[in-house]
């Protein structure tokens, strides 16, 4: 076992290394298309003096808890009825398997023509891209419910919120939490490509702008800003809500 | 007045029948004993009448009113993510007498912790508790007194046993040790090994409480009999 003092000791070298290496690489390149890390993190630096990274991060923020949400609760809904109702599924499975191996990339300039190119066309393409595996997560928790519970619910009479809330949701936490998990690495991902796509603002607007001037340190900088920020949420958010989540299993 | 009368004829499971004839009644405040080998279906027969399986050939039916019911299963089947106090609140039970029994089961200082942290015997305690703590109109307990130490079995007898005194209810008490039946009911319904059938229906003597000899004499008798 590794104590946790060194755990955190040896990430932190590790994340030195890198730095390193990138420095090293980027100076031995000696070229603008493959700058060194401080390179990086001076424009980094720069852009969030004037104030551009802030507001592009931030618009990019929003649309991904936007369409997070959607998707997450409308996900959730429906693998709960999946998993519930045998029929359900059985109307449903075939045009969530289609949504599930629809390439983002159609759904969102399928969205965007039939739409324009509009917010509500952008979210909605994020959170149809992510709705479908939330789904299928949720669905598998359902099915792995455990019935004597149910049925002692069922026994006293728990009532339908009560026993959702009571019985079922905890027994969905985990399903639930890594659905989270990855729905937030996908949703990034594919926020940007919207918003290069048809936005004129955000992070991936940012990006598009600064590969047309084949202005490498930029994008890097938008893309380890926002790297730093899907980290920062796992900590503070993610990691702390699961541990309240689990307190029960604490011996 | 809650009254049960079962009339059943077979009960299937998967094709293979778990349960044959059986036939009996439960009377307002008359506590019944099921005893039969481990495996005849007496735990069918229980959700049957618990009413958590309708599918059945023959009838399964309450009258006077049925609508709370304190169950024991044969697992503690707690929600391990709730206080051992959520339990019970969660299961309806009456907030005095929740406490009263968490006391008398000797669950008291255990009140605020999680149901996961409890030991089986405690779980079972507390499913007891359960039972006992949501004014039902009915008791349906299998083998209720299971895996408990000797110290914490006898507990858990007097308290069902004041309890039946406090509030008479119609109780199926699923068992299979014949003086656990004799020392709680006033009727022994002996089933037959798998697919069960009821092999016969003896009253209890009254006066077994109170006198040891008649007890094991009952019991000596109902055990020639279930032969």
């Amino acid at each position: 076992m590794v104590s946790r003092g060194r755990a955190w000791l040896v990430r932190a070298l590790s994340i030195l290394v890198l730095l390193l290496l990138w420095e090293g690489a980027g100076r031995l390149a000696a070229s603008p298309l493959a700058p060194p890390a401080s390179a990086v993190l001076a424009t980094l630096a720069r852009e969030v003096a004037s104030g551009a990274l802030p507001h592009h991060v931030g618009i990019t923020l929003a649309r991904v808890a936007a369409s997070f949400l959607l998707a997450m609760v409308a996900g959730t809904a429906l693998g709960l009825a999946m998993g519930w109702w045998r029929t359900v599924d059985l109307w449903l499975d075939s045009a969530l398997l289609l949504l599930l191996n629809l390439p983002a990339l159609v759904l969102i300039v399928l969205l965007y023509v039939w739409f324009g190119l509009t917010e509500a066309a952008a979210i909605a393409a994020v959170a149809l891209n992510k709705l479908p595996t939330t789904a299928v997560t949720v669905r598998e928790g359902v099915r792995a419910l455990d019935r004597d519970l149910l049925e002692m619910g069922h026994a006293f009479r728990f009532g339908r919120a009560a026993t959702l809330r009571h019985v079922v949701l905890p027994q969905l936490q985990p399903y639930l939490f890594a659905a989270t998990r990855s729905g937030l690495a996908l949703i990034w991902k594919i926020v940007l490509v919207v918003e290069l796509l048809g936005r004129s603002d955000g992070v991936g607007f940012q990006i598009q702008v600064y590969f047309q001037l084949f202005d490498v340190a930029h994008i890097l900088a938008y893309s380890l800003a926002f790297i730093l920020i899907i980290q920062i949420i796992e900590w503070a958010v993610f990691q702390p809500l699961e541990r309240w989540a689990t307190r029960w299993k604490a011996s | 007045m809650t009254r049960l009368t079962v009339d059943i004829r077979e009960k299937r499971l998967a094709g293979r029948a778990v349960l044959g004839p059986v036939s009996f009644g439960l009377d307002a405040g008359e506590v019944v004993a099921l005893v039969g080998p481990s495996g005849c279906g007496k735990s069918t027969l229980l959700r049957l009448v618990a009413g958590l399986d309708r599918e059945v050939a023959g009838t399964v039916r309450w009258s006077g009113g049925a609508s709370r019911l304190g169950v024991v299963f044969q697992q503690p089947r707690l929600l391990p993510w709730r206080t051992v106090r959520q339990n019970l609140d969660l299961a309806g039970a009456e907030g005095g007498e929740a406490t009263r029994l968490l006391e008398r089961l000797g669950l008291a200082d255990k009140a605020d912790i999680w149901a996961s942290q409890l030991s089986l015997g405690m779980a079972r305690r507390l499913a007891l508790a359960r039972a006992l703590a949501v004014d039902a109109q009915a008791l349906l307990l299998d083998e209720p007194f299971a895996s408990l130490d000797e110290g914490n079995q006898r507990l858990a007898r007097a308290v069902l046993a004041e309890h039946l005194v406090r509030r008479p209810v119609p109780t199926l008490l699923v068992t299979h040790d014949l003086a656990e039946a004799v020392a709680l009911a006033h009727r022994v319904l002996v089933l037959s090994p798998g697919p069960a059938r009821l092999l016969f229906d003896q009253a209890v003597p009254p006066g077994v409480r109170t006198d040891p000899a008649l007890a094991a004499a009952t019991v000596a008798a109902l055990r020639d009999l279930a032969r």
